[in-house]
């Protein structure tokens, strides 16, 4: 009895550690081959220590700018999305609109869809207004197709913002993109950095957008550079390759743990928010 | 002057404030949904007379796809990699990950649920990569096999559909267990010291009380999972390529061979409308699903 007992106690532990290993393994693997002199495929304790894969990721003008050009995409399109969505979400929060909740629907419809769906036409556009390959054009679609999404958290965080602040500064003269700026948006923190944070790592992540948008080498973000290492050199250089995706990662790891307190309220405001 | 008028119509000023969202969406995200209708009955092509003079062909790209044994292989796919990753598989590690944290010691709580999320926040190129790492033939599964006196396996080959499955299972995990966390929280803590009082065992009180006061979370759940598990490209392509063959080719795989490599851009506009239309359904659902909770 006291046996049976025990194990139902322990049972828990036992099978949310074995979750915990099998989601830790891999990750592992590439934060020890990033160091190992002779990395192989299968996880392995460094037996010699190097930091070589890491200085000649930093020291390759390829992949620092490949870097560079996904931090353009990715924070391009965070600013772009917050200042559009937050102009676009304050009417649907605060005015007496008759289709206000069709709209709000409709957005949050839009924001389901998935947008590899719409990659071909996106294409032909790109091809028919020249826009093809380039980095302002890609950074905009990749704004656009995340905007549905944006206005929709927006307008939830708005909604919890108090009206009668804003009702305060207009009485004092101010209008009301006056008082969206200096009332609304400092309140809003939380929200934007959410917005931020997600678009940023939805966009830094983001490989179709940019593989099927860009075709010059020379102009591919981090996301798809990686995935050319992979595909031209095979597994070849395991070690550069592990500390090539490792560095890609550490801008999402960052912001996840900047971002965790605003996220985790994202997530109740949202209350249905996407990964 | 202006001021005025602008102050009596709430529909021009909300107009104003959102027309940047208008304008990018109408060209970026509404103009390509309604080309993605319209090239889809044409004969569109990147290369050859088709490039130059784009005629309307009616229904033959449709029937062209029906009769495509890939089509329905990809079809096929993609509904067991919908139902395996995103309907079960991310939905039970989630809950059950969720559901025994419950009550556990906060370190070892944080300490799970960190591994969890590094799954999620890892970009799918990387997921791919390490993953492609972990299932090769002399990769750390295998090495773990060879310990217990088993042969290695080329899972990426054999199962590819599985594997694909079982990686995107890790990498969506942690966003159910995020909903199932809140799920969880929500029920009062009243109802389950009731339960207990009245003498229903765990299980009983799983089946009977957490469940039954999960399910409508649970519902909108699985379907906005799905629904964006629907558009997986990067994860699938780098890992598989959607092969051996056409074994693990999901839609959004065979709508780019289509359009980019075989370059017949109203044939893949015509497969991009299959999804599209999938995406709708799964997403009227959703708001549907959503609407009913509160």
């Amino acid at each position: 009895m006291r046996i049976k007992k025990q194990i139902t106690v322990a049972l828990p532990y036992i099978i949310l550690s074995i979750i915990g290993i099998m989601f830790f393994m891999p990750l592992l693997w590439m934060i020890f081959a990033s160091f190992d002199v002779n990395a192989t495929l299968a996880i392995e304790f460094p037996k010699e220590f190097t930091f070589d894969h890491w200085t000649q990721l930093f020291t390759d003008p390829d992949i620092l700018r490949a870097f560079a050009i996904g931090i353009f995409l990715s924070l391009g399109s965070s600013i772009v999305i917050v200042v559009v969505s937050a102009l676009a979400a304050y009417p649907l929060s605060r005015f007496h609109l008759k289709h206000k909740d069709s709209i709000i629907l409709s957005i949050l419809f839009l924001s389901g869809l998935p947008m590899a769906a719409i990659m071909v036409p996106v294409y032909q556009l790109f091809v028919f207004f020249n826009l093809n390959d380039s980095l302002w054009a890609t950074m905009l679609f990749m704004a656009a197709s995340a905007l549905p999404y944006g206005i929709w958290l927006m307008k939830n965080f708005i909604d919890s913002v108090p009206i009668t602040l804003e009702e305060s500064a207009w009485i004092d003269g101010a209008s009301v993109l006056v008082g969206l700026r200096k009332v609304v948006a400092p309140l809003m923190k939380p929200g934007i950095f959410t917005v931020l944070i997600f678009t940023f790592t939805g966009t830094w992540g983001n490989f179709f957008v940019p593989f099927i948008l860009i075709q010059s080498v020379d102009k591919l973000p981090a996301s798809v550079t990686i995935f050319q290492f992979f595909g031209q050199h095979g597994m070849v250089f395991y070690g550069q390759l592990a500390a090539f995706s490792f560095v890609y990662t550490i801008p999402v790891i960052i912001l996840y743990f900047v971002g965790q307190n605003y996220m985790s309220q994202g997530f109740g405001l949202g209350g249905a928010t996407k990964g | 002057m202006a001021q005025k008028t602008l102050n009596k119509s709430p529909y021009l000023k909300a107009l104003l404030f959102g027309s940047p969202a208008i304008i990018l969406m109408l060209i970026f995200v509404i103009g390509p949904i309604v080309m993605t209708i319209l090239f889809s009955f044409t004969d569109i092509a990147l290369t050859g007379a088709a490039a130059k003079d784009v005629s309307f062909v009616g229904f033959d790209n449709f029937v062209r796809m029906f009769k495509d044994p890939n089509f329905k292989t990809s079809i096929f796919n993609t509904i067991i990699f919908l139902v395996g990753s995103a309907l079960i598989g991310q939905q039970v590690v989630g809950f059950l990950v969720a559901f025994l944290m419950k009550g556990k010691a906060k370190p070892f709580r944080s300490a799970v649920g960190l591994l969890v999320l590094a799954g999620w926040i890892t970009p799918e190129i990387v997921v791919a990569f390490v993953w492609f790492a972990f299932l090769s033939d002399d990769g750390t599964l295998n090495t773990i096999l060879g310990f217990a006196g088993m042969e290695p396996v080329a899972w990426l080959l054999n199962f590819p559909m599985i594997s694909v499955i079982f990686v995107n299972i890790w990498h969506g995990a942690a966003f159910c267990m995020l909903m199932y966390q809140a799920a969880l929280d929500d029920i009062p803590e009243e109802v389950e010291e009731a339960a207990k009082i009245d003498g229903a065992n765990s299980w009983q009180r799983l089946w009977r009380i957490t469940l039954p006061m999960i399910k409508g979370a649970a519902v909108t759940n699985m379907v906005l999972v799905t629904l964006q598990t629907l558009g997986v490209f990067g994860l699938i392509f780098a890992l598989t390529g959607g092969g051996p063959g056409t074994k693990s080719t999901t839609l959004p795989l065979f709508m780019y061979d289509e359009a980019f490599v075989n370059y017949q851009l109203g044939y893949g506009t015509a497969i991009s409308l299959v999804l599209l239309l999938m995406g709708i359904v799964l997403s009227l659902l959703y708001i549907r699903f959503l609407k009913s909770e509160d």
